[in-house]
């Protein structure tokens, strides 16, 4: 998920051609407040105007208790937006609220559902709310980690290890499985630190997140490259589902690929591979049948 | 010594016998950093001449100078390659009654060879020269490496004088400009400030819209056809023609691939690969930076080239009729294939034909990388502003929306789709392009012709008419 200033026209205008999953057009910190009426109008016409083409569209708006928030979901919905970003949550009354301000416009102009909601968990109260927060909505599709606030609120700062942030990356990580729901990891700013980012990005993975907020379309190769599954991978994923079909087919349960078991977890992380290796354009969708 | 030709500038000047109304030349190897033109063009003011025609290999905003000189009827007419900064502003606004003649490269170099531009008197800035002319890229104060567009002025004009701040012993050697062609030798404070004339390697960029072409760039020519062992290879020093040179460099290495040559401006990058063994030799008109100049001196497979040389179309012996692949840039393209590299969106010169014509037309594959938008502006359009190089020479265009390839070379297109390349037709990147910025206001131009642009044969292009 590429970050985009919202005020930036330069930048929204092509922002996909890097290939990121999603783009955040963002409403709220990267937008001064003498601006945030022109970002909602400029924001409004690139979801308007510009064809994304498959990227999703995501947009950070201003908290509802801000005279911005409302005005900014009014715009964003009526704009087609994918999904809503909702700032510094806290709690899931929060969430609530949002969802009926967008169900509100919804109605409004006759596209009821059509918005989904990731919130923004970036407090030591959102992170021991975390799994509330993540079920407090049907149209929840995830929950992310934004670091800086969190570790100001923490009264710490963040370090290269990110020891600080353990916690709360574990614990968004399980209330977005425990509601099944899709969690992304916060922002790494050092551009000039490829290594340190790729090393941030094995970790997260291997935390279990879903993906990587980022700022500059340099690191995009990185997290796709992390996130990518190895050929080995697939050719060892493949085998486990053809052999589990084959399996179901005969009406056997367990059966062993390679001379080892292969048990639901073991399919489950194998399809996910498959899914993986599809999305990140490295195996044919037919293949992969 | 005993013939010493150095003389100071007036009485060279005075030996000449230049008249108001002839034709004088320069070279531009000392980019950024010349003092040669506006020293010269100085004291032939203060001479009393008038009328006189500038013939450079090319200009730009340190040679703002010459506005004043045009005011003042000292230089009325130019032509160049390109303009740039303040000078090109008011030409651009009707500042010189007799439009600029913009020429290519290999097209200034087979006018010069053909007669066509007669040069009355060169003045040629050189790094180092001895008393009687042997003169060079090198020397104590500066360093350009190649001295390739002063050669056709050096052999071709009537008289030759040599401007250095380096006057060294003979025999000057191995020299670029022979002492055979030069009448008088003027030792001078400085011919150019020297952190200006070859400056460090220019860094690899980190702008994600150059990497993003320069890897597409680098597809297409791994997928062109034309990448193979023995291929020939020109580019450009913008950051993605830079940035391609990497990738391609990775591909050769995995493939086992060597390139024979490299033409034109030879940048830090080019050097490198050949001092890795990925590229055979050098062939050098202009060396960008002072890794590539202090190599032209030190390494024998690294070699200068004159204008004609390198790319004339009249000489069937020059470079670029042995080159396979250029990559080259464009401020628009339009959807004829057509590209403009002189005359930016406001209708104002801001550029250089370089050697853009000549080695479009001769290589065996042409590519332009240009992104579709630079900030608000639209770079693949229906009609460019001003026609540099024809259509029929352009093979690819490389955008960050899809690749177009010329319908003269399906073959080309064919190669590239089959390698999973987004090749899309070219009308429907201007039409992607108009749909994000809209189509511009036309631009408001006058009536008076400022510019000509000839094509590399002698014949026009096009004209270029005041804002």
């Amino acid at each position: 998920m590429m970050f985009v200033p919202g005020n930036n026209p330069g930048m929204m205008a092509d922002a996909h051609i890097y290939g990121p999953d999603s783009i955040m057009l963002d409403l709220e910190d990267s937008v001064t407040m003498a601006e945030k009426d022109a970002a909602r109008l400029l924001v409004y016409n690139a979801l308007k105007t510009i064809d994304y083409g498959s990227t999703e569209m995501v947009v950070r708006i201003n908290p509802l208790s801000t005279p911005y928030g409302r005005k900014d979901v009014e715009a964003v919905v009526k704009a087609g937006v994918d999904v809503i970003r909702m700032p510094k949550t806290e709690t899931a009354d929060e969430v609530r609220e949002l969802e009926a301000e967008i169900l509100r416009v919804e109605e409004e102009i006759g596209a009821v559902g059509r918005t989904q909601i990731m919130a923004a968990i970036e407090s030591a109260l959102g992170v021991v709310n975390a799994y509330a927060i993540a079920t407090a909505s049907s149209r929840m599709m995830g929950i992310a980690l934004g670091a800086e606030d969190y570790t100001a609120n923490l009264k710490t700062s963040r370090t290269p290890g990110g020891a600080e942030l353990l916690l709360a990356r574990q614990q968004i990580v399980v209330a977005a499985r425990a509601a099944g729901i899709a969690c992304f990891d916060t922002v790494f700013s050092n551009l000039d630190d490829m290594e340190g980012f790729k090393a941030e990005v094995e970790l997260i993975k291997t935390l279990g997140f879903d993906g990587k907020s980022i700022i500059n379309p340099r690191q995009i190769e990185v997290v796709n490259q992390v996130f990518t599954p190895s050929e080995k991978e697939i050719v060892k994923a493949r085998a486990i589902v053809a052999a589990i079909k084959e399996a179901q087919a005969k009406g056997s349960g367990v059966i062993a690929v390679n001379g080892k078991m292969v048990d639901r977890p073991v399919v489950l992380r194998a399809e996910r591979t498959i899914a993986l290796a599809v999305a990140a354009g490295v195996l044919d969708k037919e293949e992969a049948l | 010594m005993r013939n010493s030709k150095v003389v100071s500038l007036e009485e060279a000047i005075r030996r000449s016998g230049l008249k108001s109304g002839q034709t004088i030349s320069f070279h531009h190897h000392f980019r950024g950093g010349d003092k040669v033109v506006n020293l010269v063009v100085d004291k032939l003011a203060a001479m009393g001449f008038k009328d006189l025609k500038l013939a450079a290999s090319s200009l730009s905003d340190v040679h703002a100078p010459l506005v004043e000189h045009i005011r003042n009827g000292v230089i009325t007419g130019i032509s160049t390659s390109g303009l740039r900064g303040a000078l090109a502003d008011a030409i651009s606004h009707g500042l010189l009654k007799e439009p600029v003649v913009f020429r290519s490269h290999g097209g200034r170099g087979s006018a010069i060879a053909s007669g066509e531009l007669h040069i009355d008197v060169a003045f040629l800035g050189a790094c180092s020269s001895d008393e009687l002319g042997n003169a060079t890229g090198h020397g104590a104060k500066s360093i350009c490496g190649s001295l390739g567009y002063a050669l056709p002025d050096a052999r071709y004009a009537s008289h030759v004088i040599v401007l250095t701040d380096d006057l060294v012993e003979y025999p000057n050697i191995p020299q670029s400009i022979s002492a055979a062609d030069v009448e008088s030798v003027v030792v001078v404070d400085s011919v150019g400030d020297s952190s200006k004339i070859a400056a460090g390697a220019i860094r690899d960029s980190k702008n994600p819209r150059d990497i993003l072409l320069a890897k597409q760039a680098a597809k297409v020519i791994i997928n062109s056809g034309y990448f193979k062992d023995g291929f020939s290879i020109q580019t450009g020093t913008g950051g993605a023609s830079l940035a391609a040179v990497k990738y391609i460099r990775e591909e050769m290495i995995a493939r086992g691939i060597k390139a024979s040559f490299a033409l034109g401006g030879i940048t830090a990058h080019m050097v490198a690969l050949h001092q890795e063994g990925l590229i055979g030799k050098l062939i050098d008109v202009q060396s960008f930076d002072r890794v590539a100049a202090e190599s032209i001196f030190a390494d024998a497979a690294h070699q200068e080239v004159s204008a004609v040389e390198y790319a004339s179309g009249m000489h069937t012996g020059s470079a670029t009729h042995a080159l396979d692949i250029v990559i080259l840039s464009a401020l628009e393209v339009d959807t004829g294939f057509n590209v403009n590299v002189l005359v930016g969106s406001d209708g104002v010169i801001r550029g250089a034909i370089g050697g853009h014509q000549d080695t479009a037309a001769d290589s065996a594959l042409s590519i332009i990388v240009c992104p579709l938008l630079r900030g608000r502006i639209p770079c693949v359009v229906p009609r460019v502003t001003t026609l540099i190089t024809p259509g029929s020479s352009v093979d690819v265009v490389v955008t960050e929306y899809g690749i177009a390839v010329n319908p003269l070379r399906p073959e080309v297109a064919e190669r590239l789709v089959a390698a999973g390349l987004p090749v899309v037709d070219i009308s429907e990147l201007a039409a992607k392009a108009a749909s994000v910025i809209g189509t511009p206001d036309p631009l408001p131009f006058g009536s008076q012709v400022v510019g000509v642009v000839m094509n590399r044969d002698g014949s026009v292009l096009d004209k270029i008419y005041n804002v």
